[in-house]
């Protein structure tokens, strides 16, 4: 039974579509200019000449930035932070969270409070610098040289991810480690059998979460890697900015594409990867969300 | 003994569970050697208690050690003493800061109602745009047309803050003619919203536009994609609800106030507890990325304050720290004060 809508029921729907549709184009409009800005010739760029659409198109500012061994090396680091940092995150993350979400543990509510107190209370900027600042010292007199490995060991862990990891372990039935058990299967059998297997898209999830802001890290990335060919490319993109956008520094500009298209073919390389995989990781994210209410 | 002692520990198979032995004797023996029956049931189960281990330290190490820094803003003068030597020998900081009335001072206060602003103005519009969204995305009947929308709407959260305020930097950039400007100041000018003299200097190098700057960026990042939440409550309501108020003769507005709201309610309340909580942890890296001196006026929050202050080194690390100290024991506060309003109204709280 369809009921004939209402004149006011009609103007909603119709302005809920043109309000999301002026929304939407708003979201991707910045994106879409970075795209057109960045292969467009000098005077187009300079002259306001290109608002959606590219004109005189060129493509030297990516051809300068593919020349430049400096992107290469942050595109690389960018890559080492991510895949490690994913990696020794959800290591820990697993463990750990498989752990809370035996109900035998003895201190149980003492080790979650211990982690959720660092949701509530975090220590602040320069008191974590004064301890990052100790943790180079000690990683450097063990021979870790390597900032970046500070970066990836000492940062990026989140209470919340383990929560989500713990509570979708909470929810594997557990009849199903009974059977392993009597199978035979030793605790990191079990894990990795049962567990793991079992709770596969809250992993995937998690595991994007991390991922994503890896790629992302800039602040402490910027802090504590002091060598230039360490830098990943959120740190790098950010130093190209300061120095195209600083009227000195492009003063005596005289390539035949403008400053800014750096800058903007510069952004577009590094959301490229991302705009790859975000169709299928898109609904991953949505669920998350969804799942993110935490229980106890 | 050592027999007796392992059994203190019962595996309960029905629960799932370990429970403590009820025997007496056993009892008795557990309160006199409590850390021995502790450690044994750890061996017992050594490999479960292992699997724990590289969190706590990760935990311990790297967000519980800062913790014990941040204590250095209670010692009274700039030695080179250990933090433990100095604990607790004064306030003198917190004096400095909050009634120095000194240009420290005064950077303090302005920080702390910068960091306040920014965080109720985005109660205030930050926070219902999501919802409207999510009522939005309802009237759209078409799974396809939802799907496009959402993708596009859910996009800006996925890049980076340096992307981000790289974008916006470059869209309200200064420029001599207007042709010259960042291409939104260009819109404004020739919209009339904005003077062309405001247009050449760039929004970025104006007070009176950081706020808003923050907020509209905050809302095109965030928006769409913490409208999931929300309309992952409408999907949730039964058609049947529907259904019913139809029959009593609702039409979209009445099913909108009877049927929808009511059911994002608990949604709503939950988020804006959340929101509330975490009312004064400003993310700092946008603000250090989108700030410069010219608008420190509105822009400098006490994460930034502190930055500037502390990574001199020296003096400037204590007093930095106690201007943490303040801004994290209100928050926290904050927290507990919201979860605590929440688990008392909803009986949902969310921690």
């Amino acid at each position: 039974m369809k009921r004939k809508l209402e004149i006011s029921e009609q103007l909603f729907k119709g302005l809920s579509y043109l309000l999301l549709t002026i929304f939407a184009l708003c979201c991707l409009y910045p994106f879409v200019y970075a795209v057109s800005a960045s292969m467009s010739g000098r005077h187009a760029v300079e002259y306001s000449e290109v608002v959606l659409f590219p004109k005189d198109v060129q493509f030297d500012a990516f051809a300068r930035m593919f020349q430049n061994n400096m992107f290469w090396n942050a595109y690389s680091n960018t890559l080492f932070l991510t895949l490690y940092g994913t990696l020794w995150a959800m290591g820990v993350s697993i463990l750990g969270g498989y752990a809370l979400s035996k109900k035998r543990l003895l201190f149980r509510k003492t080790f979650n409070f211990f982690l959720v107190f660092t949701m509530w209370f975090s220590a602040g900027i320069i008191p974590q610098y004064l301890n990052y600042l100790q943790t180079q010292t000690v990683f450097r007199a063990v021979g870790i040289m390597d900032d970046k490995w500070l970066v990836v060991i000492a940062m990026g862990m989140a209470a919340m991810n383990i929560i989500l990891l713990r509570n979708a372990f909470e929810n594997v039935p557990g009849e199903i480690e009974e059977a392993a058990i009597v199978d035979g299967a030793s605790e990191f059998q079990v894990l990795s059998k049962v567990y793991i297997p079992m709770s596969k898209s809250t992993i995937a999830t998690v595991a994007l979460f991390f991922a994503i802001s890896r790629w992302n890290g800039y602040f402490w990335a910027r802090q504590m890697i002091s060598n230039q060919n360490e830098h990943p490319l959120q740190v790098f993109i950010r130093l190209q900015l300061e120095q195209y956008t600083d009227p000195e520094q492009i003063a005596g500009w005289s390539e035949p594409y403008a400053s800014d298209s750096v800058i903007y073919a510069l952004i577009v390389c590094s959301i490229i990867p991302i705009l790859i995989i975000y169709p299928f990781i898109q609904k991953y994210f949505a669920k998350g969300t969804n799942a993110g209410g935490v229980k106890e | 003994m050592t027999e007796r002692a392992a059994d203190y520990l019962i595996w309960d198979e029905s629960a799932g569970v370990y429970r403590e032995n009820p025997e007496q004797a056993v009892r008795d023996d557990v309160e006199k050697h409590y850390w021995k029956h502790v450690g044994l049931t750890i061996l017992k189960d050594w490999r479960l208690y292992l699997m724990l281990v590289p969190m706590l330290l990760v935990f311990l190490f790297w967000r519980y050690f800062p913790m014990y820094e941040l204590l250095g803003c209670f010692k009274v003068s700039d030695t080179v003493l250990p933090v433990s030597e100095q604990l607790f020998s004064g306030f003198s900081y917190f004096k400095q800061l909050l009634v120095g009335g000194d240009s420290l001072s005064l950077n303090f206060w302005r920080a702390m109602r910068n960091t306040f602003l920014l965080s109720f103005y985005g109660l205030c519009f930050g926070f219902p745009m999501p919802i409207i969204l999510a009522l939005f995305f309802n009237e759209v009947r078409s799974n396809a047309a939802r799907s496009v929308y959402q993708v596009m709407t859910y996009l800006p959260k996925f890049m980076s803050t340096v992307v981000m305020t790289s974008l916006v930097t470059m869209l309200v950039k200064q420029g001599s003619l207007i042709s010259q400007m960042g291409i939104v100041s260009q819109a404004l000018v020739r919209l009339g919203l904005i003077s062309e003299e405001v247009g050449n200097a760039g929004l970025l190098n104006n007070p009176g536009f950081f706020r808003a700057i923050y907020q509209i960026s905050g809302i095109w990042e965030g928006a769409g994609y913490d409208s999931i939440v929300f309309f992952a409550a409408i999907i949730a309501i039964s058609p049947t609800s529907y259904e019913a108020a139809q029959i009593d003769g609702a039409n979209k507005w009445a099913q909108m106030r009877y049927v929808v709201l009511p059911s994002m309610l608990s949604t709503i309340v939950i988020m804006l507890i959340t929101r509330i909580g975490s009312l004064l942890n400003i993310g700092y890296e946008k603000v250090l990325l989108l700030y410069n001196t010219k608008t420190y006026v509105t822009a400098d929050v006490i994460s930034t304050l502190a930055y500037r202050t502390g990574l001199g080194g020296g003096a400037g690390t204590g007093i930095a720290s106690a201007a943490e100290m303040m801004n994290n024991v209100v928050g926290m506060l904050l927290v507990i004060g919201a979860n605590t309003i929440a688990r008392k109204a909803s009986n949902t709280s969310l921690y």
